[in-house]
């Protein structure tokens, strides 16, 4: 096609959408929603994932030995850990390290002392173990079967509650808002093929003198697939700038309102979710526009 | 060139056949009055000749084409060589005349700016170029009738098929559209009248193709009006 096609197709389309006002507007209407609760659904599940990556972190697992094992034998039990795909860090707490945490954590400020009562006689003296994280939570049960499994261990401790808690969590939300836009999108597809079918039904006499003049099918469906990108990329600019300002006050106020949240947990900043937001609307609204008007202009107008 | 080969045609629900079994050629260069009676016919095989309708049996071939063996995205290619001047005008309501013939040259993708010299001069040749502005129902059925013409000849068509073209017009009028289209079948296309108007035809001397009742009851080389008994 030309280029002067190509203006005229677009001329057209915009038109077409001016013409059909009400259901256009439904139209954008149900995209706008769509990608808001995407939009919406995204910044949550990005910032649950790296609150979850975070608390990933926290998990650890505790392997302790048989009593008076030997050197080499911790060594090659670690060595069996460390070769596992799972795991992402193992640190070994000697028994005198395992006594200063403690005693930290019990006497506080004055652990030196209480150290100092001791001396030379490690109340913790069985308590040497491994500290390991793994890359993903869901691992877990698996891998400690393992452990028990190994030659020299004499306890494994977790805590499996609070990881299978996370794990499901973390399926759940994501499923459901996975099922909440697959909806979602049904439906606008649905109403672009409605308004593009309204379009034609008016413009069915148009569309027959066209063809009998000699245009090509794709220059009688060109206006039409233009409405329905043009109805698809305004629906994804809207939520997209609605979701924006939300976030960003959002955050701001819970900043500013709770200051310990900061503490425990960093939302991700606008920028990284909107790297990824803003070509994926995009590109869901103009797929859908073009989806929706491709399936109906192809149905009605015989191509 | 247009060929009709054992061409029959029956609507479907319809017992009789609107065409029964016609057999013409009409070669490049040709200026061709089809006459008969209403319900003779005519438009119908007009409408076999921009298939906008398929035959029942027999074959139509135009400008090269065979259309039996027309493939659906080639039709735009042929209809793009006919002009025509529907006998309900078929303009489009909602655009202006100047609209209406540029539209017949956007669909086939002339660039704008023979579309802004073109259109002008057509509406000039049809006598409309102080309507311009106008939309179709605020037009007489003659002045819709030329704007038909000009959007079937803008486009320089090798044929023309005209329903009619002079249905809505006093005498004048007819002849001066008469002349012009004299004038485009002197510059090459082929013209193909549909009429009911016995003086012009009997004037002109042209070849006449007589239809009755779906059948070629006549087809004279300068030939005239039969009338009916
Ligand atoms: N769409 C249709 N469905 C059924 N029958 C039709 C249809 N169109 C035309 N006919 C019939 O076909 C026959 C030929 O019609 P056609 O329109 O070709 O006549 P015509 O010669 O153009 O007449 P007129 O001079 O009145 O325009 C008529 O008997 C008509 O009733
Ligand atoms: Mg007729």
């Amino acid at each position: 096609m030309r280029i002067s096609s190509y203006f005229y197709s677009i001329r057209q389309g915009l038109k077409n959408i001016r013409r059909n006002l009400l259901f256009s507007l439904a139209s954008i209407g149900t995209i706008v929603s769509c990608l808001f609760l995407f939009g919406v659904f995204y910044c949550v599940i990005v910032n649950f994932r790296t609150a979850v990556s975070d608390l990933e972190n926290t998990v650890t697992i505790s392997v302790f030995f048989d009593e008076g094992i030997e050197d080499s034998n911790i060594n090659l039990i670690g060595e069996q850990i460390r070769m596992r795909e799972e795991v992402k860090t193992v640190d070994y707490i000697s028994a005198d390290q395992a006594w200063e945490r403690y005693a930290k954590e019990r006497y506080e400020d004055d652990y030196e002392a209480a150290m100092a009562s001791f001396a030379g006689d490690n109340p913790l003296k069985n308590s040497a173990s491994f500290e390991i994280t793994l890359k993903d939570l869901s691992a877990q049960s698996e891998f400690i079967r393992f452990l028990k499994g190994l030659h020299g261990v004499r306890k494994v401790s977790t805590s499996e509650i609070t990881a299978d808690g996370i794990v499901a969590l973390n399926s759940v939300v994501s499923y459901a808002s996975i099922g909440i836009i697959v909806i979602l999108l049904l439906v606008s597809v649905f109403l672009i093929s409605n308004t593009i079918t309204i379009g034609i039904t008016v413009r069915k006499e148009e569309i027959g003198i066209m063809k009998l003049i000699g245009a090509t099918n794709f220059f009688v469906r060109a206006p039409f697939i233009v409405e329905g990108v043009v109805i698809g990329l305004i629906g994804s600019l809207l939520p997209l700038i609605i979701v924006y300002y939300m976030y960003d006050n959002i955050v701001k106020y819970i900043i500013g309102r709770y200051a310990v949240v900061s503490k425990l947990f960093a939302f991700v900043p606008i920028g990284d979710i909107f790297v990824v937001l803003i070509p994926v609307s995009a590109a869901i609204g103009i797929g859908l526009g073009l989806i929706g008007s491709i399936i109906t202009t192809r149905k009605h107008l015989k191509v | 060139m247009i060929k009709l080969d054992h061409v029959s045609l029956k609507y479907p629900g319809s017992k009789t056949l609107a065409l029964n079994d016609v057999n013409f050629e009409i070669a490049d260069g040709e200026f061709v009055f089809i006459v008969g009676a209403s319900g003779s016919g005519k438009t119908s095989m007009l409408k076999l000749l921009l298939k906008e309708l398929d035959p029942t049996s027999g074959k139509v071939k135009v400008a090269d084409y065979d259309y039996s063996k027309l493939k659906r995205r080639n039709i735009p290619k042929v209809r793009r060589k006919l002009g025509v001047v529907f006998q309900n005008f078929r303009l489009l309501k909602d655009r202006t005349v100047y609209e209406n013939v540029a539209f017949a040259q956007r669909v086939i993708e002339t660039p704008g700016r023979y579309i802004r010299r073109q259109v002008p001069a057509m509406l000039t040749l049809v006598g409309l170029a102080d309507k311009y502005k106008s939309y179709p129902r605020q037009l007489s059925g003659g002045e819709q009738q030329r704007v038909a013409l000009a959007r079937a000849l803008v486009n320089k068509p090798e044929i023309l098929l005209a329903d009619e073209p002079t249905g809505n017009l006093d005498p004048k009028n007819s002849w001066e559209i008469m002349r012009l289209l004299e004038d485009v079948n002197k510059k090459g296309t082929t013209v193909v009248v549909v009429t009911h108007n016995k003086e012009i035809v009997n004037m002109m001397r042209k070849r006449v193709i007589t239809l009755k009742k779906g059948e070629i009851i006549s087809d004279e080389a300068k030939g005239g009006y039969i009338d009916e008994d």
